[in-house]
């Protein structure tokens, strides 16, 4: 056993979890530990602001299905990082996040940069730690990286007195964690899949509605065959996107508030709606009392606490779906399909995802076919959230899992641009696209800086309508126009932005010049690029169930 | 299966077997004021093995409500097991502590509550104050409490309940008993 102080430790235990990259910012209460990782064998990325840390870490999770670092100082530093976690927490990331705090026998005097971190993050975690003896990091940095992949992910969080970053311990590292109150479900109920395969025979209009536990899982494969099997259609959730190839006959896009009309129609009408991997989340039932009133329902998810939590269920099953759907497959046979195929054939032909291109204007949604078109399909896409997100994920044809992400659960603005970055750092071989609005990118934008010292061949899609754009869809239907503190008056130069920063600008404002500035974007190599797409204003997402409606008030393009 | 609209509110008390580590029973609070479940009580305390602590919560909810309670309590890392205790399987009391203005009726209505057959003791008679101690053991209010109202009430202090099944048992403290099924969706 090596006698080590409790930062060297904590750095061993990040080597022995296999991290390679870690995202953070230093502050008083973590130079111990930043001194460690100073000549550590890991990258340590500088971000600009703590936010930006863990929403890279999440990119980089998501991009590597690994789990992803962020390191913060106490107090600010670790409210700072509040957001991300809320996000990585809603949208089942792991992360691992390592705060540093004040000197453990200061905890709760106030002292300077003190906050209440693990009280703070209590809700927004997996699970949160506070080390009181160094000798225990080792055991708690294994079962914060244990309990931030397995069973339904999410954030883990770290709290870490520098006093104990100082103190000495006995280095030795646990093979096995050892929790007596986690096991999470992985094996579904055999009882359970042979109800469900019972249910499945008897159906005529079955629909698969698959989310972002299709992706963890690495189920998309599985989905694709039951899919197949069965004959039956497949809508994805926004988090679930990639889960199903779109190139698929079967696959009937996105559902739920700006899904296809098609995908909401079928679920309205099916006789059996299979969720495997999805969470009824209300931007997907609008009114729980009209949501799909007449199918049987299966629900495939490893979290029992998503099960009849919104959405009563005939037939739950708990676990991974991966080998939920692998059992399924054996036991189910193909169902007469073809009427009810073709009746969703026709409502996709009468009501496609469709804009009025008037031939001059960029029109947002051209920009996304367009830049879909130049990556082949093949990019990493991230977004930010409003109405450039929910134009990413209705045009652009996602045909792999981690494809897209997107900030689903909590909608945060700003975290796009590092979620990229992170994604980038992970996976240097793909080309990756961020889609902003005007108003998302500027909220971390700061992380500019972090792309630019990385040299990250970043390529950001401003779709500019000079709007916080989906407040404004929302004004203009239900509030009477009126645009209460939702117009963009003084943007910044994006052009001149980008040139500051150290990076490419790159303004568009004539629709001819779109294909050409997205290939120029990816011609450039060695460090970021802003694409400002000067887009009309009054530009809606459409289709639209407006909140807590339902098929009855789907609005579409006239 | 149709979404049916959920009112009705029923009374559930779930037996919570947790580490005994800091913070677990914020936690706990924690989810329930996040989740917007209402706490009727709540009492902790440590169990024979000291690295376990047994917190008892009584909850008001909709079936799907108390469902909810019971997952999400799971979900928690340092919640080893959860127990919901349906009213014929209970044993459930609670402690009470009430002080009272010092004159002649006090002991002659406690006096009178005894008789009757009720949990009740005089425990502290001084100038400032009667303190009685009450054990009830059912689930509605005794009669003692009513009698009391009419005497001078200072203040007053309950535990909240705790109760043990009388049939089933926690895995961890009985290897030799089945080991507990917790209700999952399965």
């Amino acid at each position: 056993m090596a006698r080590m102080t409790g930062a060297q430790a904590m750095v061993e235990s990040l080597l022995r979890e296999g991290v390679d990259i870690v995202f953070g910012l230093p502050g008083g209460a973590c130079l111990p530990f930043f001194d460690k990782l100073y000549d550590a064998k890991l990258k340590t990325v500088l971000v600009r602001h703590e936010q930006g840390a863990v929403h890279m870490a999440e990119g980089y999770a998501r991009s590597t299905g690994k789990v992803g670092v962020a390191i913060a100082t106490s107090g600010p530093g670790a409210t700072n990082c509040v957001t991300g976690i809320a996000d990585a927490y809603m949208d089942s990331i792991p992360i691992v996040v390592i705060t540093g705090q004040v000197k453990s026998f200061m905890i709760g005097n106030d002292a300077f940069q003190e906050a209440d971190t693990t009280g703070i993050t209590r809700p927004i975690t997996k699970h949160n730690y506070l080390v009181k003896d160094a000798q225990q990091i080792p055991r708690i940095v294994k079962e914060a990286f244990y309990l931030a992949r397995t069973g339904r992910p999410g954030p883990v969080l770290i709290d870490f007195p520098v006093d104990i970053s100082l103190a000495e311990m006995d280095f030795y590292w646990p093979e096995q964690v050892s929790l007596r109150s986690y096991n999470p479900v992985v094996k579904g109920s055999s009882s359970q899949i042979r109800k469900a395969a019972k249910l499945i025979a008897g159906s005529k209009k079955p629909v698969l509605y698959t989310g972002g536990g299709v992706i963890i899982a690495r189920a998309a494969k599985e989905v694709k065959a039951l899919a197949e099997k069965l004959q039956a259609p497949v809508t994805n959730t926004l988090m679930g996107l990639g889960g199903m190839d779109a190139s698929s006959p079967l696959f009937i896009d996105m559902l739920g508030m700006h899904g296809a009309v098609y995908a909401n129609r079928a679920v309205d009408e099916c006789d059996l709606l299979i969720s495997i991997g999805a969470r009824f989340d209300d931007r997907v039932t609008g009114n729980l009392e009209k949501f799909s009133p007449n199918s049987k329902k299966i629900h495939i998810d490893i979290d029992p606490g998503s099960i009849s939590k919104s959405i009563p269920v005939d037939i739950p099953i708990v676990g991974d779906v991966k080998e939920v759907l692998q059992e399924l497959i054996q036991l189910v046979h193909p169902l007469e399909t073809r009427e009810w195929l073709a009746q969703i054939a026709q409502w996709r032909k009468e009501s496609p995802f469709r804009y009025k291109d008037d031939g001059l204007s960029i029109k947002p949604q051209y920009v996304i076919q367009q830049i879909w078109e130049a990556t082949k399909g093949d990019a990493l896409i991230t977004t930010d959230v409003g109405q450039h997100q929910m134009w990413a994920a209705q045009y652009y044809r996602f045909n792999e899992p981690n494809a897209m992400m997107t900030s689903g659960g909590l909608g945060t603005m700003g975290y796009g641009f590092p979620a990229a970055i992170g994604a980038q750092m992970g996976r240097p071989d793909k080309e990756v696209w961020c889609i902003s609005g005007d108003g998302s990118i500027q909220m971390n934008i700061q992380e500019y800086t972090t792309a630019v010292i990385q040299k990250l061949p970043v390529k950001v899609a401003i779709l500019n309508n000079g709007f916080y754009g989906m407040v404004r869809q929302w004004q203009h239907f239900f509030y009477k126009d009126r645009f209460s503190s939702s117009t963009m008056d003084c943007n910044p130069d994006f052009v001149k932005l980008s040139e500051a920063y150290g990076g490419v600008g790159i303004r568009v404002t004539r629709k001819e010049d779109v294909r050409p500035s997205i290939i120029k974007a990816q011609s450039i190599k060695d460090r970021p690029v802003f694409l400002d797409f000067v887009c009309p204003k009054d530009e809606n997402v459409m289709p639209m169930i407006p909140s807590g409606g339902s098929m009855e008030q789907i609005m579409d393009m006239a | 299966m149709a979404y049916v609209k959920d009112t009705k509110i029923y009374r559930r008390l779930f037996s919570v077997i947790v580490e005994n580590e800091p913070g677990v029973l914020a936690r706990v609070s924690g989810l329930f004021s996040a989740r917007g479940f209402n706490i009727v009580s709540l009492a902790v305390g440590e169990t024979q093995d000291p690295t376990i602590s047994r917190i008892t919560i009584v909850v008001d909810g909709t079936a799907s409500v108390l469902e909810q309670v019971n997952k999400q309590l799971n979900k928690l890392i340092p919640v080893i097991s959860v127990l919901p205790i349906i009213d014929q399987d209970m044993l459930a009391i609670e402690l009470t502590l009430a002080k009272f203005r010092p004159g002649p009726r006090v002991r002659a209505v406690v006096e009178d509550a005894k008789r009757k057959g009720d949990d009740i003791e005089i425990v502290h008679e001084g100038p400032s104050g009667v303190i009685v101690r009450i054990i009830a053991a059912v689930e509605k209010e005794p009669a003692i409490f009513k009698e009391l109202g009419e005497l001078e009430l200072i203040e007053i202090c309950r535990t909240g309940k705790v109760a043990l099944s009388k049939t089933r048992t926690f895995g961890i403290f009985d290897k030799s008993q089945r080991e507990v099924e917790v209700e999952e969706a399965n």
